[in-house]
């Protein structure tokens, strides 16, 4: 039997995976946690990847033997939307602060490049507020130690920019933010993900 | 500073699930990063050290912990003495990403702590019972972790520090409002506070377990007891096979409830850092900053 309710596989391995399910869980749709192979296995109908260490997610994503089966569900059309360190895990290119190429294995599927704490260390990190194109006027953003997409391809739609800087972009079935929706009370950006699927 | 409060909490959230590692060069620092270290504490020497060296332990050399900033990408933490305010405006001016106000260190103060309002960056601060965290989030600590007796290899404070602040949480989640007026009076806590454990049934800031862990089981131990996440010190860098180690600690903390996988994790580790036992200790730490 076809099942009538969302069901969203949330990325727990590290970081702000809770507060992606609580937001979830607001808006009446059911989610589970992957911290594994196994637990990945589960039946899905979008992915998130939250915001928390890019590094520290990669390298258990690696170790669990993760990376390739979600590569391969992105290309098949999963939904996914990746905030934070999750843009960084999405972006087939990530640049440090220092200007030398982050060579970690990641998912890597979106045509986007990062560049990882654009905005320094933690005295950088700010709260702003900005329409975003298709999903909404004057939505809080929190961005902490945050990347910017730097640069993306032809095939990537850019939703919003602040002070010149893309901030959210699509390609298709992929949703990049570089801040935490998940931090605020407005589901509206969570909305827009599930009307993806 | 209403946003940089919000924003200071927000990264603590960050680093939940995750391990902060302390790391005294860059190469250590390294290690710990790709291990899959959420957040690096860099300090001069690791507890056990301060402890077996005795004398008075202050802030370490912002050189050594700029070199370290240098050498990683995750966030980068350093301590300084409770009360030493001046030490906490150094690790401010080098753009630390969160101070340990630490009891590991020798005390600048024996009565009062940091305002840690008065600052940007962020402050995390140790807790025996929930009296103490609510102080400390009260002077501004933005983060709370467990004292747990530092530089020992041994969970047992670590344990029941944890049990402690559960517990009351839950005692405090069940009151009713008269009592709350009480129990904050008794706790010498703000009401308003006490309120928000009441209402929300958990701390208002994120809370890491530390002090002792030295094993995958640990970690995974301070996991199951209500931690959001663990600092290892000594731990790491001083067993037998410290990357190894960090790599199992790092993924016994995600997958702390399956002990299948706390099995594996636990196999071939080499040699755990030898440890003492409380009654074998001289200088009591947890007793620091209450």
């Amino acid at each position: 039997m076809r099942r009538i309710r969302h069901r969203v596989a949330v990325l727990a391995l590290q970081g702000a995976f809770i507060e992606h399910e609580l937001m979830l869980q607001k808006l009446g749709v059911e989610s589970f946690e992957v911290r594994n192979l196994s637990d990945w296995m589960g039946d899905k109908d979008a992915l998130i990847l939250p915001g928390g260490e890019s590094t520290a997610m990669a390298r258990i994503m690696k170790d669990e033997g993760l990376i390739e089966p979600i590569k391969m569900s992105i290309a098949q059309g999963l939904p996914v939307m990746g905030t934070c360190a999750g843009c960084i895990l999405l972006a087939s290119k990530a640049i440090e602060a220092d200007g030398s190429i982050n060579n970690m294995e990641r998912i890597g599927t979106m045509d986007i490049t990062v560049q990882r704490n654009a905005y320094g260390r933690q005295l950088g990190s700010f709260i702003t507020a900005q329409n975003l194109l298709g999903i909404g006027c004057n939505i809080p953003l929190t961005f902490i130690r945050a990347p910017y997409i730097k640069g993306k391809g032809e095939n990537v739609e850019i939703l919003a920019s602040v002070d010149d800087r893309i901030v959210v972009a699509r390609e298709g079935n992929q949703l990049a933010l570089t801040f935490h929706p998940e931090l605020t009370d407005d589901t509206r950006i969570h909305q827009y993900f599930l009307s993806m699927i | 500073m209403e946003n940089r409060q919000t924003l200071n909490r927000q990264l603590a959230q960050m680093l939940k699930g995750g391990v902060i590692m302390d790391v005294t060069t860059p190469e250590q620092a390294r290690i710990a990063e790709a291990a899959g270290a959420c957040a690096v504490m860099a300090l001069e020497r690791i507890p056990a050290d301060i402890r077996a060296a005795g004398g008075v332990s202050r802030m370490s050399d912002p050189k050594m912990i700029k070199g370290i900033q240098k050498a990683v990408s995750i966030p980068v933490m350093a301590k300084c003495r409770i009360g030493h305010f001046v030490e906490a405006q150094i690790l401010e001016a080098i753009e630390i990403d969160y101070i340990d106000e630490s009891e590991v260190l020798s005390p600048a103060d024996d009565i009062y702590h940091i305002n840690k309002h008065l600052f940007k960056v962020p402050f995390v601060c140790g807790a025996r019972n929930i009296g103490e965290a609510l102080r400390r989030i009260n002077e501004g600590a933005t983060m709370i972790r467990t004292k747990g007796e530092p530089g020992t290899g041994d969970v047992i404070q670590a344990v029941r520090h944890m049990r402690k602040m559960q517990s009351e949480i839950r005692h405090i989640a069940s009151m009713v409002e008269d009592e709350l007026y009480e129990a904050a009076k008794q706790l010498e806590v703000p009401y308003n506070l006490l309120k928000q454990v009441h209402d929300e049934g958990r701390l208002p800031v994120v809370n890491f377990a530390a002090g002792g862990i030295a094993t995958p089981a640990d970690a995974a131990l301070m996991m199951q007891l209500g931690a959001e996440g663990v600092f290892v010190g000594s731990g790491i860098f001083k067993s037998g096979d410290p990357k190894r180690r960090a790599e199992a600690i790092v993924k016994a903390v995600t997958n702390y409830q399956n002990a299948k996988i706390v099995a594996e994790l636990s196999e071939d580790l080499g040699e755990a850092m030898v440890g003492i036992n409380e009654q074998e200790i001289k200088v009591i730490m947890e007793g620091r900053g209450i």
